[in-house]
């Protein structure tokens, strides 16, 4: 960032198409987020995607605060829709990344969210090849919402539908739970505690490659479990594969330090996001390869088995406590807001 | 320390409840995070058949007025008004409308994490008036204290609070009183007694002959205070006991005490499903008047129409189940409550939708 940047603001003229917006895609997008087709800076870019399906998806991102421990809105952008192609059992290549900033917004926020987006890219291994900027006047947007689209191949032969899922199957989680959402509660405005937690925030290409790689057709389907966390994703496979899910409270991976903060804020860590953990299900004879192949990578160094799919017609998540009693584990409603006691 | 959360523990603990139940024994628990820990354990289906557990008033959010919130919402929307409050108590109905719709619809609904941000918002804002609904049971009043001493020190002109807080001694006397209540013990809010100690609760034993137990959050904490209530009610020497003991000392937080005395003096306060209850609320001294919202911005408000058919006054009671209320489920949700119970997280409602208590109604 040159030394000029360091106090200036986007303005409304940075939306407008002309010298400015141009000034601002050259000195920061395509500064950092440059490859051959976004340099071609033509109004569509044109991609080879060779064989193979294409996955297609889009994501818009409002986080609040917009840089928080772990990571930041643009790394999140990123990451978010690279994670959505990922699990669908794509190979993600290509993404696009539109840009609506409130006037005023500090241009030296503006390079640093772009300069994590790349690096997210460049660790994803994807490229961003188009992008818009819109600049709001004040208050009519909250700093910055950032909207990716991401384009992925699909191997052929490749179909990882919840319809899939069979009795028997094993639920495998890639890590500890509910980090990403304490992490942004704690950082909201007037949260009086600190914790020690970040966001898990990361892309997942990688460990679902090593996953299909170990486990191929034995692997049924793949989530991330992001808003409403893994007892809505685990309900929504539950009613999407038509199968019953068993889970068991003691295997489930969760930092002390979130039960801690989940118990005096009155929430459930269950129902917190995650932005950098999968969960799996899979044929139960290859669990232990695709837990193996997920534990030899640092994003899915806490990979364990913490229920299994059961011929149950209802549709129903379960959760075996640590009484041992059975209790349903419900969809999230609503936003999850702290009680007072 | 011990085995909170250890199966084997709660496994023997189970067979003594199962060696001392008996008779047939209703206990109440008193406060809603123990309605939440005894959902989330599942421990109601473990627990002897004839131990009836009967969520009670247990949070202070559920037990808020509908006409009082209808009130507070008009006052939100007064261009004025920064409305700080818990977050809640947003989507806790009026009888038209609810804290967030208010604020979708541009009144600045702020939620707050601890009285004292309400305070600190006023100072920012020193161009609005600041209200804090002031909603809690005596584990929660003290920190509003501390935020009026705050203001006071400050000398904030534009924060108040509109105090809607509850006692809980009190409402254990009305559910006693009440000839429709069948209780025999109660399940003591560990909180509540971490401020209050055991004496204010003594009347229930000595007067009422019920066991009192004050009572921890974790599942074995509740098992082991069920079988203390056990051995007073087979031996017939109801009285107040402490099983949390890690936390509650019988003389309670006398400093505390004496901070909400200092800014305090108890009124009567109406109590939704329940109605009105004497000297069970509290509202600021004469002396702090100018930091009363409800009497710095006097609000008249038609009165609305209460919502039909919701049981929660008989759940609250614990004379029905939530599952028993023709709504539950139905008409009333998590994402759009009619009453109270169903409204917070800690809410009797909430607590059986959330872990599925609804399934299991034959053996409740």
């Amino acid at each position: 960032m040159s030394k000029t940047q360091q106090d200036q603001v986007i303005l409304l003229g940075h939306g407008s198409g002309g010298t400015l917006t141009n000034q601002l895609i050259r000195t920061v997008f395509q500064d950092a987020l440059h490859n051959p087709i976004l340099d071609e800076m033509l109004d569509a870019a044109i991609l080879d995607l060779g064989q193979g399906r294409v996955a297609f998806t889009t994501d818009s991102f409002v986080v609040d605060p917009i840089f928080f421990p772990g990571g930041d809105i643009g790394k999140l952008a990123v990451c978010g829709t690279v994670n959505d192609l990922a699990v669908s059992g794509a190979v993600p290549l290509y993404l696009s990344s539109a840009f609506i900033i409130e006037e005023g917004f500090p241009l030296a926020d503006l390079q640093r969210i772009v300069n994590s987006m790349q690096a997210a890219a460049s660790t994803a291994g994807v490229r961003v090849v188009t992008g818009d900027t819109k600049v709001v006047g004040r208050g009519a947007a909250d700093k910055i919402f950032i909207n990716t689209a991401g384009i992925g191949v699909v191997p052929s032969g490749r179909d990882l539908s919840p319809r899939r899922i069979q009795p028997g199957d094993l639920v495998l989680v890639s890590g500890t739970l509910g980090d990403h959402g304490l992490t942004i509660l704690a950082q909201r405005e007037g949260l009086a505690f600190t914790t020690p937690v970040i966001s898990d925030c990361t892309p997942l290409n990688r460990i679902t490659s090593a996953v299909m790689e170990a486990g191929g057709e034995a692997v049924r389907c793949m989530r991330d479990p992001t808003r409403g966390g893994l007892a809505t994703t685990l309900n929504e496979l539950a009613t999407q594969g038509e199968q019953g899910i068993l889970v068991q409270e003691t295997l489930i991976p969760l930092r002390r330090e979130v039960v801690g903060a989940c118990e005096m804020l009155g929430l459930d860590p269950l129902y917190l996001a995650n932005e950098g953990k999968v969960i799996v299900i899979v044929a139960p004879e290859a669990a232990d390869k695709v837990l193996e192949a997920m534990r030899n990578l640092p994003e899915g160094q806490g990979a364990v088995a913490v229920g299994r799919v059961t011929g149950s017609d209802r549709r129903l998540v379960l959760l075996e406590t640590e009484l041992g009693a059975t209790r349903i584990m419900a969809m999230l409603e609503g936003e999850p807001l702290p009680r007072i006691c | 320390m011990q085995p909170y959360k250890n199966k084997d523990y709660a496994q023997h603990l189970l067979d003594r409840l199962r060696e001392e139940a008996v008779r047939p024994l209703s206990a109440m628990e008193v406060c809603g995070t123990h309605t939440v820990a005894i959902a989330r354990s599942g421990l109601r289906d473990l627990l002897p058949k004839n131990i009836r557990l009967i969520s009670g008033p247990g949070c202070p959010v559920c037990v808020t007025d509908d006409l009082d919130l209808d009130i507070v919402i008009a006052l939100a929307r007064q261009p004025e008004i920064i409305m700080a409050t818990f977050g809640d108590m947003m989507r806790v109905p009026g009888t038209q409308s609810s804290l967030l719709e208010a604020k979708s619809r541009g009144a600045d609904v702020r939620v707050v994490y601890s009285p004292t941000d309400a305070v600190a918002l006023a100072a920012e804002h020193p161009d609005k008036q600041v209200v804090f609904l002031a909603v809690g049971f005596e584990t929660t009043i003290p920190t509003i204290a501390v935020a009026v001493e705050q203001a006071v020190q400050q000398g904030l002109q534009n924060f108040s609070i509109f105090s809607l807080h509850k006692l809980v001694p009190p409402v254990m006397e009305a559910l006693l009183t009440d000839p429709e209540v069948k209780l025999d013990a109660f399940i003591n809010p560990g909180h509540v007694c971490t401020i209050l100690g055991t004496e204010p609760f003594r009347f229930i034993a000595e007067q009422y002959g019920k066991p009192c137990v004050v009572t921890g959050f974790e599942a074995i904490d509740i098992m082991e205070a069920l079988l203390m209530i056990l051995n007073q009610y087979n031996q017939g020497r109801p009285a107040v006991e402490i099983q949390y003991k890690r936390a509650v000392r019988p003389e309670g937080n006398p400093v505390a005490r004496a901070f909400i005395n200092k800014y305090f003096t108890p009124v009567n306060a109406l109590w939704r499903g329940i109605g009105e209850v004497p000297g069970s609320g509290l509202v600021l001294r004469d002396e702090f008047a100018q930091l009363d919202a409800q009497k710095r911005f006097p609000i008249t408000v038609t009165p609305g129409k209460r919502v039909k058919n919701c049981s929660c006054g008989q759940v609250l009671k614990g004379l029905k189940l939530p599952y028993e209320c023709a709504l539950f489920g139905k008409a009333c949700t998590p994402m759009k409550p009619v009453g109270p119970c169903m409204v917070s997280t800690e809410g009797s409602c909430a607590a059986y939708y959330r872990y599925g208590a609804q399934k299991v109604g034959g053996t409740v």
